[in-house]
């Protein structure tokens, strides 16, 4: 009994939950009409919390790449590219991913989520240091557990902090890993990069960037942060997935060191983990051509977010930073989130809704993700939603 | 070279504000069964603890740091590495 006692907290939180609110964790997503439209729970809904930034995933080109894959190679892998061989497309999507970025060398995992934990894990040791932004995500605190190094965390997008520590660390600075993110997954802001980048280059550490919501959003080609921010000499390690805006599931990281060819031989979540799909495969080498060769793609994603930012920040609320396509509506208190959060589903809306401990400074967001292939009126629905939970909730 | 005797107080005085009202602090106090810290008040708690002392605290040693007593012994070990 005593190791299943644990669970009790984790109950009687859902049951308190489930009394007052849908469970967030029972959507279910019945029927996809389209890339931003679902039956859900029974009601026809409006998409709004899926990271389906470039709205791919219905995509005739990928749904096409991604059948023949299937048709020609069958369905799966059946284990890891170390015991059973690459095929032939893990190869080529590396290479085009390294061409894309202008690098060296290509590492391909079979989630974001083990990409971060496979780099961060085999780049950093004991007696390695690591600096973390506050508000990275899950899978980066994560990969820096597994990694055994010692873990330090500077304040959200505070370079003054971050310099500050990098003093400290002195010589130690040759054995620290910076990492931060293009944009951050809870409030949709961005990197200070320069900054970073010139701290990383004075001291002498080594930067590894999460692109995971910045690929195919910011930079002229779409490579993401440091492409916008033209620091990315600068930058060591790129991280990105290919679960955003590349519609399927997967990971990757990207470098000029000749190491990172070596770290799929020390990266535990490499080795022992079953391969990415050659459908997977074959759809996310689809829609990196089309994120190469539309960048109309990226100008309708940015009019939607700017469209859904403007029309909630005239409505009050209370948002991230600056316009990006993750907005996020932020509230103190967690019952207010969850009133909104029903409201919305039973208005045909679905978005992220994160409480405590999950959003920065303890408090509670309903969080937005824009897609290109949103209409603007589907955007106005969303506001308009909004516009009745806040006359609802916050009078 | 602050130690052991001299950071104690100094954390006593940090703390404070997180006690019940009255409530006595000594090296034996725990800081999540007597003080109550959730995980984000001990991260408030840390970046105040840095700024004070200088220092950066890694997250390792969280785990380690039960009572006021650890935390004063954390703290001198990373002031002398420094």
């Amino acid at each position: 009994m005593a190791l299943l006692k644990k669970f009790r907290q984790l109950a009687d939180a859902r049951k308190a939950l489930t009394k007052v609110s849908e469970d967030p964790f029972r959507v279910t997503i019945e029927r996809l009409l389209s890339p931003t439209e679902a039956v859900v729970n029974g009601r026809p809904m409006i998409l709004a919390g899926t990271n389906n930034y470039l709205g791919l995933t219905f995509d005739p080109q990928c749904i096409e790449a991604a059948a023949r894959a299937v048709r020609e190679q069958g369905t799966g892998t059946t284990g890891s590219r170390m015991a059973n061989g690459n095929f032939i497309g893990h190869l080529a999507l590396e290479k085009e991913l390294a061409e894309f970025y202008g690098r060296r060398w290509c590492d391909v995992f079979s989630t974001g989520y083990l990409a971060n934990l496979g780099v961060i894990s085999a780049l950093a040791g004991q007696g390695d240091v690591i600096l973390i932004d506050a508000d990275c995500h899950a899978s980066i605190y994560d990969g820096c557990r597994m990694s055994g190094a010692e873990i330090i965390r500077f304040r959200h997008n505070d370079t003054a902090d971050l310099h500050k520590r990098l003093t400290r660390l002195g010589k130690r600075c040759a054995n620290t890993l910076i990492i931060a993110e293009g944009i951050y997954s809870m409030l949709g802001d961005r990197a200070a990069l320069v900054e970073i980048a010139a701290l990383k280059q004075e001291h002498g550490a080594y930067l590894l960037l999460d692109e995971a919501h910045s690929l195919g959003v910011l930079g002229e080609r779409g490579r993401g942060r440091s492409e916008e921010a033209g620091v990315e000499d600068s930058v060591d390690f790129i991280v990105g997935t290919f679960s955003k805006s590349l519609g399927a599931t997967g990971g990757f990281c990207v470098s000029d060191h000749p190491e990172m060819e070596l770290i799929r031989y020390a990266s535990r979540p490499y080795i022992f983990t079953a391969s990415p799909c050659p459908s997977v495969i074959a759809s996310t080498r689809a829609a990196l051509r089309r994120l190469r060769t539309e960048p109309e793609l990226r100008l309708r994603l940015w009019a939607n977010a700017r469209r859904l930012y403007d029309s909630l920040k005239e409505l009050g609320c209370r948002l991230g930073p600056e316009p990006s396509p993750i907005i996020a509506v932020r509230f103190g208190g967690g019952e207010e989130a969850i009133a909104c959060w029903n409201s919305l589903l039973q208005q045909g809306v679905y978005v992220n809704m994160i409480l405590p401990p999950a959003a920065p400074d303890g408090g509670s967001l309903l969080r937005c993700s824009v897609s290109a292939a949103h209409t603007p009126d589907q955007i106005d629905r969303v506001a308009k939603a909004f516009a009745s939970v806040k006359a609802t909730f916050s009078p | 070279m602050a130690r052991y005797e001299t950071i104690l107080p100094q954390l006593y005085e940090i703390l404070r504000p997180h006690g019940q009202d009255g409530q006595a602090l000594s090296e034996e106090t725990e800081l999540v069964a007597d003080l109550d810290l959730d995980s984000l008040k001990v991260m408030e708690l840390l970046l105040e603890v840095e700024e004070r002392f200088d220092i950066s605290i890694p997250l390792n040693i969280v785990p380690d740091v039960r009572t006021i007593g650890d935390f004063a012994r954390q703290i001198e070990q990373l002031m002398e590495h420094r």
